[in-house]
C-alpha cells in the first residue's frame, strides 16, 4: 500500500521529470492552490512556465469538526501548471495516474464538463472534472482569464485532490483512516486542527476583529496599488508581491467570516467585489511590471 | 432520415476499387457511380472531450454549414462521440460540372475598336463573339466556359471555416491569445475525399488520414480510409453511432428493472465511446432515507440509473455506465459503490442534523436569506405569499404552506442538493407532523417546472404555487428586472408559463389582470406567454388565438373554451366567408374612423337587405354563435351585395355604420373574427 506521502512524492517526481519547477507550499493561507502567486501571477504574461506544488488549502465553511469522513477544513491539493498547455496534456495527466499505480485499463475514466470560475480572482477557465470509477479525483482547467485579463498563453491547470486520491488507492472509507506515513494515520496527523479550526471558525472567531483585519489588509493593498506608477523608471522594485499577500489575507478573512455566518447574502456580492477589485488591480499592475522587466531583459 | 450504415470488413491494404469486388455497397453509391458521382467524403474533427449536451446541436450545425457549400451529394450522415464530430457524405463528384457564363459586351452599333477591346479583354478574337438581341437592341456577347472546380480544392478551402463556424454555447482558445476558438482543443483532423487527403490546417492541426481510438483501450493513432473508418474505430473500442451506443446500453440493461430516464440515457450516450452498464448495490438501510433524496444523489451527482423492485419501490441497487469494456477485478463496481456510500452518508448526516430544528422554527432565519437585493429577504417573500394565498381563495392549509415553503432553504440538505428545494421542505413537514395538504403543497410548490412537468397535485398546492410565481413575477417586474432575449436569471418565463398552465389546466377562473396588477410590461409579458401556450403547446392556429384573445383574455379558462369553439367552427362552410365579411366590416369601420356608441335607429333602415340583416340580428342576439352563423351569413352577404354603406345621406350612413358596429360587437364576444386569416 502506498502511503499519502509516497503518492505525493511520486507525483512530484513525475512532474519534475516533465520539466516542472517543484515549488513548496505558499506560506499565506489560501482557499486553493490557484490563489498562490505561483499560479495566479505566473499564468499572466507571455513567459512559459511549469510548476508543481502541494498547497494546503483552507475552506473554513467545509470544516466538520473532524466528524465527517469526506469533508475537511484544510485539504492538500497538488497543483500543476503547464504554461502553455502541451498538445498531449491529457495523456500526460493520465500518465501521472499510471505513475501512482492506477492501471487505467482496469478502471473507468470520464472527463465531465466542469468550467471553473473564481469570482474573487476575476479568473475563469474551461475544463472538466476527472471521474475515476465515479469519484472526482481532479479538476482540469484551461485558463482563459486571470485578474480579468485574457491570457497570452493558455495554461493547463491540473488540481489533484490528494486525500481523495489516496483514500481511493488505499481503499479507505474515511479520510482520517488513510495512512500518511507508515505508522501514522491522517487522523493522527491532522484531526486536532480539523476540530480546533472548526470550533474557531464556526463558534469563537471574533467577528468584529475579523472585519477590522479585513479592512486593514484591504487598506494596505489599496494603498500600495495607488502608489504603483507604471511610468516610474524603477517600477521593477515596486512591492506588488506583498500587495498580493494582502489580497490573500482578505480572501481568507472573507471565507472565515462567511463560515462564521457573519456575511449576509446581500453583503456577500459586495465583499466579493472588493476582493476582486484588489486582485484585478494587482494582476494588471503585475502584467505591466513584468512587461517592463521582459523589455529590460531584451535590452541587456 | 438515417441513411443505412455501411458495415464493411476491415480491408488492409486499401482495396483497389478497380479490382476489389464490392459486395456491400449502398445503392445510392452505385447509382452515383453510374452518373460519375462516386466519391465518399469523410471529415472527422478530433477533439478533447466535448460536453455531452452540446453534441447533437453541434452536429446539426455542422450539417447546415456543409450543405451551404452546395456540393452535390447523394446522402449525408453525421455522427459523434465525446471526442469526435464526424461528417460523411456519399456520392460527391471529383469535379463540379463545367458551366457557361454569358459576358455581355458593347452594342452592335459601337465602334469596331470597342468590340476588339472587349474581345481582347476576354482573350478571344472578335469573330468568337456572337450578336444577341436584347430589349435594348443587339449586343455583342461571349459564352465563356467556366471549368468546374475540383471538389477537393473547394473542400480544402472551405473546411477550416466550416469547422470553426460550428456554433457552441461556450468556446475557448488554446493556441494563444487571439487564436481560433472551439468548444475544446482540436487535436486531429481526418479529411478524405475518396482515397485522397483533403489538405488544410486548422488551429495548427493538419488534416490527414490518422484517427484515434478509445483513450485507454484503443491505439492513439489509427490509419483509416473513408470506407473502413467506422469499422477501424470499432476495432479500437469506439462506437461511432450514438444510436448504436444507446442501443447497447438499453439492451444490456434489459434484464434489470431500471427506472426509465431518457435524459440521463442521452447524457451517457454522449459521455462514452464504448459504453457498458455495470450493476452495483448499496446498503439497504439507506432506503430509510426518502427515495427522492437517494434518486437525486444517484442521478444528478453520480449519473447512475436507479433500480426498482417488482413492486415499483426503490431497490438497493444502481446501474452505472462505464466507458470501458469490462471490470474483471471488480475495481470499478467497488469504486462506484464506495463513492455512493459516501454520498449517502453525507445525505443521511444532513437529514439527521436538519431534524434538530423544525421547519417552522426556521422561519425567522429566512430574514437572513436574500430573495433579491431590491425585493428583500425570503421572510418578506413568505409573508407576501401568505397574503396572496389568502387572496387567491386559499384555505388555512394553503396559508400555512405558503408560510413554511421557503424554510427548507436554510437546511443543510437543500444547500447540498439545491435541486431538491421544495421537495425537502415537503418531506420535513411530513415527518414533523404538518397536515397532509400542507406538506403536499410545500412539496409541489415549484411545479410545474417545465411544460412536461405535472401540475401541483391539488387545489391547495396550486394556490401556493400560484402565490409563489405571481409574487416573483410582480416583484421582479416591479423593480425593472424584465427578461430580455436569452437573459432570464430568475426564470420568469417559466414562472409565467407555470401560472398560465395552472390557471387553464387547473380550471381556475381567476381574473388574470387582477393577479398581474397594473404593470404594463408584465401584462405584455403574460400576453406573450398565453399566446405561446395556446399556440405552441396546445396547437391552436395563431389566427384563432389572436381572434379569441382580441375578445378578451382576462379569464383563461373562458379563453380556452372559446378557442375550442372557434376551432370546432372553423371547418364549417359558413365560417370563413363570415370571417371575411367581418374583416370587411372592420375595414369599413376603421376607414370611417367609427367610434360608438349609439344605437341603431330602425326608422332609418332601408327595407330589403338592410332591414333583413337588422331583423336577423335582433333574432339571434345573445344566442351562441354556433347556431347563428349559418343564418347570419346569407344576410350579410346580401347586405354587402346590395347596400351602399357610404350613403349620401349622412344620417343613413351613420346608421349603417352603427348596424355593422353592433353586429361586430355581438359576435366579438367569442372572438374577433376579423383576425381570422381567410383564403377567399
Amino acid at each position: 500500500m502506498q502511503s499519502f506521502q509516497e503518492i505525493i512524492l511520486k507525483l512530484k517526481q513525475y512532474w519534475a521529470e516533465r520539466g516542472c519547477v517543484i515549488q513548496e507550499p505558499y506560506d499565506t493561507e489560501v482557499g486553493a492552490g490557484t490563489m498562490c502567486p505561483e499560479t495566479f501571477l505566473r499564468v499572466l504574461g507571455p513567459e512559459p512556465y511549469r510548476v508543481a506544488y502541494v498547497q494546503p488549502s483552507r475552506r473554513p465553511a467545509d470544516g466538520r469538526y473532524g466528524d465527517n469522513p469526506n469533508r475537511l477544513y484544510k485539504h492538500q491539493q497538488l497543483q500543476v501548471i503547464l504554461k502553455p498547455a502541451p498538445v498531449d496534456v491529457i495523456e500526460q495527466y493520465l500518465g501521472s495516474l499510471e505513475a501512482i499505480g492506477i492501471d487505467l485499463k482496469q478502471h473507468d475514466l470520464k472527463l465531465e464538463e466542469d468550467n471553473w470560475e473564481a469570482p474573487t480572482l476575476g479568473a475563469w477557465g474551461i475544463g472538466w472534472q476527472v471521474m475515476l470509477d465515479g469519484l472526482e479525483i481532479s479538476q482540469f482547467t484551461y485558463f482563459q482569464q486571470c485578474g480579468g485579463i485574457d491570457l497570452d498563453l493558455v495554461p493547463a491547470e491540473l488540481t489533484y485532490g490528494l486525500e481523495r486520491l489516496t483514500a481511493f488507492l488505499q481503499v479507505k472509507d474515511s479520510v482520517y483512516d488513510i495512512e500518511w506515513a507508515p505508522g501514522f494515520s491522517y487522523g493522527f496527523v491532522r484531526h486536532a486542527d480539523e476540530l480546533q479550526y472548526s470550533v474557531y471558525n464556526f463558534e469563537i472567531a471574533d467577528i468584529t476583529m475579523l472585519w477590522k483585519l479585513f479592512d486593514l489588509h484591504e487598506g494596505e493593498a489599496t494603498r500600495l496599488l495607488k502608489l504603483y506608477d507604471p511610468k516610474a523608471p524603477d517600477k521593477k522594485r515596486f512591492p506588488l508581491l506583498p500587495a498580493y499577500d494582502q489580497v490573500l489575507k482578505c480572501s481568507n478573512l472573507f471565507n472565515t467570516l462567511d463560515a462564521r455566518g457573519a456575511i449576509s447574502v446581500t453583503e456577500r456580492v459586495g465583499v466579493i467585489q472588493r476582493v476582486r477589485k484588489m486582485a484585478v488591480g494587482v494582476a494588471q499592475a503585475w502584467v505591466d511590471q513584468q512587461g517592463a522587466a521582459a523589455a529590460a531583459g531584451v535590452a541587456q | 432520415m438515417k441513411p443505412p450504415v455501411i458495415e464493411e470488413v476491415p480491408q488492409t491494404p486499401a482495396p483497389d476499387p478497380a479490382t476489389e469486388p464490392q459486395k456491400q455497397r449502398l445503392d445510392v453509391e452505385i447509382a452515383a457511380e453510374a452518373s460519375g458521382l462516386a466519391q465518399r467524403f469523410l471529415l472527422e474533427i478530433g477533439t478533447e472531450e466535448i460536453p455531452d449536451w452540446m453534441i447533437p446541436a453541434a452536429l446539426e450545425n455542422l450539417r447546415l454549414l456543409f450543405e451551404k457549400l452546395e456540393l452535390p451529394h447523394e446522402s449525408l450522415r453525421l455522427d459523434a462521440t465525446p471526442r469526435r464530430l464526424v461528417l460523411r457524405a456519399y456520392g460527391l463528384p471529383l469535379r463540379l460540372k463545367d458551366r457557361e457564363e454569358r459576358v455581355q459586351g458593347p452594342a452592335k452599333t459601337a465602334p469596331a475598336q470597342a468590340v476588339a477591346g472587349f474581345a481582347r479583354k476576354l482573350g478571344v478574337l472578335p469573330e468568337d463573339l456572337v450578336l444577341e438581341a436584347t430589349a435594348k437592341g443587339e449586343y455583342y456577347s461571349y459564352k465563356k466556359k467556366v471549368p468546374g472546380r475540383a471538389v477537393k480544392l473547394i473542400l480544402a478551402e472551405a473546411l477550416p471555416g466550416v469547422i470553426l463556424g460550428i456554433y457552441f454555447p461556450k468556446t475557448m482558445y488554446w493556441t494563444g491569445k487571439g487564436g481560433p476558438r472551439f468548444i475544446r482543443p482540436i487535436r486531429w483532423i481526418v479529411a478524405l475525399l475518396g482515397e485522397d487527403i483533403v489538405p488544410f490546417e486548422v488551429a495548427g492541426v493538419r488534416s490527414g488520414a490518422l484517427s484515434a481510438g478509445h483513450r485507454r483501450l484503443g491505439a492513439r493513432e489509427i490509419a483509416v480510409t473513408a470506407s473502413d473508418y467506422e469499422q477501424r474505430l470499432r476495432d479500437h473500442y469506439v462506437i461511432l453511432s450514438a444510436e448504436d451506443r444507446r442501443e447497447k446500453i438499453v439492451s444490456q440493461m434489459a434484464r434489470i428493472r431500471v427506472k426509465k430516464d431518457p435524459a440521463l440515457l442521452e447524457t451517457l450516450v454522449y459521455l462514452t465511446e464504448w459504453p457498458k452498464p455495470i450493476t452495483g448495490t448499496f446498503d439497504p438501510q439507506f432506503l430509510q432515507l426518502p427515495e427522492e433524496v437517494l434518486i437525486t444523489v444517484m442521478r444528478h451527482h453520480q449519473k447512475y440509473f436507479s433500480v426498482e423492485d417488482a413492486s415499483g419501490k426503490l431497490a438497493p441497487q444502481f446501474v452505472a455506465i462505464m466507458n470501458t469494456e469490462s471490470d474483471p477485478e471488480g475495481f470499478i463496481r467497488r469504486g462506484n459503490e464506495r463513492v455512493l456510500r459516501a454520498r449517502f452518508n453525507d445525505a443521511r448526516f444532513f437529514w439527521d442534523s436538519d431534524q434538530k430544528k423544525k421547519l417552522c422554527d426556521r422561519k425567522p432565519d429566512l430574514a437572513h436569506v436574500t430573495f433579491q437585493a431590491k425585493l428583500g429577504s425570503y421572510l418578506e417573500k413568505a409573508e407576501r405569499m401568505m397574503r396572496l394565498a389568502r387572496e387567491l381563495g386559499g384555505d388555512a392549509h394553503a396559508v400555512r404552506a405558503a408560510e413554511l415553503c421557503k424554510c427548507d432553504l436554510t437546511t443543510e440538505l437543500v444547500k447540498e442538493f439545491t435541486e431538491l428545494q421544495g421537495v425537502v421542505g415537503g418531506l420535513y413537514a411530513r415527518v414533523q407532523g404538518e397536515p397532509e395538504p400542507v406538506w403536499e403543497a410545500i412539496y409541489d410548490h415549484y411545479k410545474p417546472e417545465s411544460m412536461d412537468d405535472a401540475l401541483p397535485r391539488n387545489r391547495t398546492a396550486r394556490i401556493v404555487a400560484l402565490a409563489d410565481k405571481l409574487d416573483t413575477l410582480r416583484g421582479c417586474f416591479g423593480v425593472g428586472m424584465i427578461p430580455t432575449g436569452s437573459k432570464d436569471p430568475f426564470a420568469l418565463r417559466r414562472a409565467a408559463q407555470g401560472v398560465v398552465r395552472i390557471l387553464v389546466e387547473g380550471k381556475f377562473e381567476l381574473p388574470l389582470f387582477d393577479l398581474i396588477g397594473p404593470d404594463e410590461n408584465l401584462r405584455a409579458f403574460f400576453e406573450e406567454r398565453v399566446k405561446y401556450y395556446f399556440k405552441d403547446i396546445r396547437g391552436f392556429k395563431y389566427d384563432e388565438v389572436n381572434a379569441c384573445m382580441a375578445a378578451g383574455w382576462g379569464n383563461l379558462v373562458d379563453l380556452e373554451a372559446r378557442l375550442e369553439r372557434v376551432q370546432a367552427l372553423r371547418p364549417t362552410p359558413d365560417f370563413e366567408p363570415l370571417a371575411a365579411s367581418f374583416k370587411r366590416i372592420r375595414n369599413i369601420l376603421e376607414q370611417a374612423k367609427w367610434s360608438g356608441p349609439s344605437t341603431v335607429d330602425p326608422a332609418l333602415l332601408e327595407a330589403g337587405p338592410e332591414k333583413e340583416l337588422h331583423d336577423e340580428y335582433l333574432r339571434i342576439a345573445g344566442q351562441p354563435v354556433e347556431s347563428t352563423i349559418a343564418k347570419l351569413r346569407p344576410k350579410i352577404d346580401l347586405f354587402f351585395d346590395k347596400v351602399l354603406v357610404n350613403a349620401p345621406d349622412e344620417r343613413i350612413r351613420r346608421n349603417r355604420l352603427m348596424l355593422l358596429h353592433t353586429l361586430r360587437e355581438e359576435f366579438s364576444k367569442v372572438a374577433d373574427f376579423s383576425e381570422i386569416v381567410t383564403h377567399s
